[in-house]
């Protein structure tokens, strides 16, 4: 026992910090802060006692300062000082009790309710802090517009156009959603934004990979978030066969890719994106990455050239990797009626989890726009115009993406 | 001059009102409503004649009114309506083909108005968003009612060619709606209860029931044949007519709404056609510019107008969330310019120009 060494845990035994000689702070200050009835005992004790050593007569400064609150309080207030300030004081307190109980800390758990230590105040200013960390400096306004959008929500009050794009919703949670996709996790860099015409028709054309179309996603989110416009993506009809996925591409503002579709559009002055490569190019195998397959049979050239929109080439470099295509189940894929079932390094592997996309950095270039108002009027019937069109397009974004692909440090960087 | 002109199918709401709508229109002289049953219900100035347009005898009444225009507006959409599909293809079909038989041989007929639906168009994830008049559709009807139309449109435009001094208006119109119209679509937004189709949304166009008589009129007395979609301004997406009705929905399957339907429809409870289950899944809009230019009609509700028109006599729901969220409104009453509403997109575009 004499020889066995003392060690302190903590702070080596500095006094204040729960020794064991006096309360620690933080128990000083949780009996302090002990809600409303500990709190008057003590400061009426010391005062009492402070009473006591200046002027000596008990019964004089009480009652000249607090004559209606201390005949009640004094009886109580005696033996709770007698046991605050005196611990090592004698037994007679607790024989002198009025109600007989024994004497016991001023805190305890039975005193305090659990939500007295938190007044309406507190939450009010608790609320009004989240709102403004939610909504920002103008949270009140703010909150407003969300009340008030939600209401149009709930009642049907809102409008779409003719293909069922639903602006509001697309603005609010569809592209607040993919934002920090796009910054955080693919750290997207985009190129030449300014080929994007300010208004008017365009048709934005672009590489497709990746396996699953994160890269239209992507692009939509950047275009918004850059050139302050919505591309309106052509999908292909499975889009609009499979549940839940096609009332999102409705509601995102897509239409089917089909000709009457890409040209009501484009008339409309939308922007639209294609990605002409289709099922092709999105489901390649990896070790075909960044070779542009078919373009299909140049429909979206015909469009351009019957409306006269600047056909603006799009190249995506960083799609290829999140998901990288290894193998195919062709018989179950059939099955489910879908054109591959992929097999990448963690999908089926990792289960769910295998669906997180891999971090690779993206980059977008957008190149100069291609005009197609300069051709006759028959030009969009020309089929060899069309084709050399087409393959001016694919050279332009396949040249483009060996040179970003040059630029790039490594897939993930 | 004036117009002597032929309505059938009067026995029914919708072709009774016309009638009654047309006889009213100073350029028609005098108004002969056809059908197999008597109508239930004011008639007005119309004169009834009781007659089978499956039989022959329609040439006669032709003939002998000397009947100048005739509206086709005897086109069943219900098998229940009529006792029975076999029954409902007979009266479409084979009606139609007599009448045009009839009209064919009656010398004093200039004029032939028939009222199509857009449900020719079909409904299928190919479809383009908005269908012109030429558009065929995707995926040729195999059975029902759709398939009828297009058999009567086919013969329609067979007639269109053997008689062509006949002006031959053909008026493909979308969903009639009203307050007093009872039709699949009606019924199936009327059900206490609207089982929508899980994973889809489909877009509506509605007709209100005053605009298919104007353009019916529109097409008798004005010279303009050819064929035409016919329907409201925009689009109403079907979460959102639900929503305005402040109705409770039940998204079930595609496959499980199809075996409902069926055993809805065996049991006589509910109208859910296959085209209709079709229509509520992937929607269909027309293409309304050549409504505008070519016929010159211009329809008095949009189709957000017309569907709230039908809502307005419907029991509301008890419009609960609707009612908190007006309360909240109240307590944070929204400031005028409106920062992130659709409002702020022009701006956003324009800004970097």
């Amino acid at each position: 026992m004499g020889d066995a060494e003392i060690i302190p845990i903590g702070t080596r035994g500095r006094p204040g910090r729960g020794t064991g000689t006096a309360p620690s702070s933080a128990a000083r200050g949780l009996a302090g802060g002990a809600g409303g009835e500990p709190r008057p005992v003590r400061r009426k004790a010391d005062a009492a006692r402070r009473a006591d050593a200046a002027t000596g007569p008990v019964d004089e400064a009480p009652g000249a300062a607090d004559p209606a609150l201390e005949p009640v309080v004094q009886p109580a207030a005696e033996p709770a000082d007698e046991s605050l300030v005196e611990p090592s004081g004698t037994e007679t307190p607790a024989a002198t009790l009025p109600e007989g109980e024994s004497p016991r800390p001023a805190v305890t758990a039975r005193e305090r309710h659990p939500h007295a230590g938190i007044p309406a105040a507190d939450l009010l200013a608790a609320f009004q802090h989240a709102s403004r960390e939610l909504f920002g400096e103008q949270w009140e306004a703010q909150l407003a517009h969300f009340l008030a959008f939600l209401r149009r929500r709930v009642t049907g009050d809102y409008a779409v156009d003719e293909y069922g794009f639903d602006q509001e919703v697309t603005q609010r949670f569809f592209m607040a959603a993919l934002r920090p996709i796009a910054e955080k996790w693919f750290r997207i860099e985009v190129r030449g934004i300014e080929n994007i015409p300010a208004e008017g028709g365009a048709l934005v054309v672009s590489n497709h990979s990746g396996t699953l179309p994160i890269d239209g996603l992507m692009t939509m989110v950047s275009i918004h978030d850059r050139a302050g416009r919505f591309l309106r993506p052509l999908g292909a009809d499975l889009v609009f066969r499979m549940p839940v996925v096609s009332s999102l591409a409705r509601k995102s503002g897509a239409t089917l890719a089909c000709s009457e579709d890409a040209e009501r559009m484009l008339r409309g002055g939308e922007l639209v994106g294609v990605w002409p490569e289709g099922f092709k190019g999105i489901g390649k195998p990896y070790s075909q990455r960044y070779k542009l397959q078919r373009f299909g049979r140049g429909g979206f050239v015909s469009a351009a050239l019957r409306t006269g929109v600047p056909i603006v080439p799009l190249s995506v470099v960083g799609a290829e990797e999140i998901y990288p295509l290894i193998g195919n189940i062709p018989s179950l894929a059939r099955l489910l009626g879908v054109p591959y079932l992929p097999i990448t390094p963690l999908f089926p592997l990792l289960g769910p989890l295998g669906l997180v996309p891999l971090p690779s950095k993206w980059l977008l270039e957008f190149g100069e726009p291609i005009r197609t108002d300069e051709f006759d009027a028959g030009a969009a019937d020309d089929p060899m115009l069309v084709f050399d069109v087409t393959d001016q397009v694919r050279e332009t974004i396949q040249q483009t993406l060996y040179t970003l692909l040059m630029e790039r440090e490594s897939v993930f960087r | 001059m004036s117009r002597v002109v032929l309505v059938t199918g009067v026995s029914r709401d919708l072709g009774r009102r016309f009638a009654r709508t047309l006889a009213l229109d100073p350029t028609v002289s005098r108004v002969i409503g056809v059908d197999v049953t008597p109508p239930r219900g004011d008639f007005g100035d119309v004169s009834f004649v009781r007659a089978d347009i499956r039989n022959p005898v329609i040439a006669k009444v032709i003939a002998k009114e000397d009947v100048d225009t005739v509206v086709h507006m005897s086109v069943i959409s219900t098998p229940s309506g009529a006792g029975g599909r076999n029954s409902m293809k007979e009266l479409n079909v084979i009606g139609t083909m007599q009448l045009l038989a009839a009209c064919q041989r009656a010398e004093s007929v200039s004029r032939l108005v028939v009222k199509s639906t857009t449900t020719v168009y079909g409904a299928s994830n190919r479809d383009p968003a908005m269908f012109t008049e030429d558009m065929e559709p995707r995926r040729p009807p195999r059975a029902g009612y759709a398939k009828d139309v297009a058999e009567i449109e086919g013969y329609v435009r067979g007639f269109a060619r053997r008689r062509p001094d006949v002006g031959v208006t053909m008026l493909r119109c979308a969903n009639v709606i009203g307050p007093h119209v009872s039709s699949p679509m009606t019924s199936y937004f009327r059900s206490p209860v609207v089982p929508t189709v899980l994973g889809y949304d489909a877009r509506l166009q509605f007709l209100h029931e005053r605009d298919l008589f104007s353009a019916l009129s529109h097409a008798v007395t004005e010279d303009v044949a050819g064929t035409y979609n016919v329907a409201g301004d925009g689009i109403l997406m079907l979460s959102q007519a639900v929503r305005r009705l402040q109705r409770p929905t039940v998204p079930l399957p595609g496959l499980a709404l199809g075996r409902l339907s069926s055993t809805l429809r065996s049991t006589g409870i509910a109208d859910l056609s296959p085209e209709l289950l079709g229509m509520l899944t992937y929607g269909r809009g027309v293409d309304t510019t050549r409504m505008r230019e070519g016929l010159g009609f211009t329809p008095e509700f949009s189709t957000a107008e017309a569907f709230a028109d039908f809502a307005a006599l419907m029991p509301s729901g008890p419009r609960r969330s609707e009612r908190v969220l007006a309360g909240l409104g109240r307590v944070f009453p929204v400031p005028d310019p409106d920062p992130v509403g659709p409002r702020a997109v022009p701006a956003l575009g324009s800004d970097r120009g």
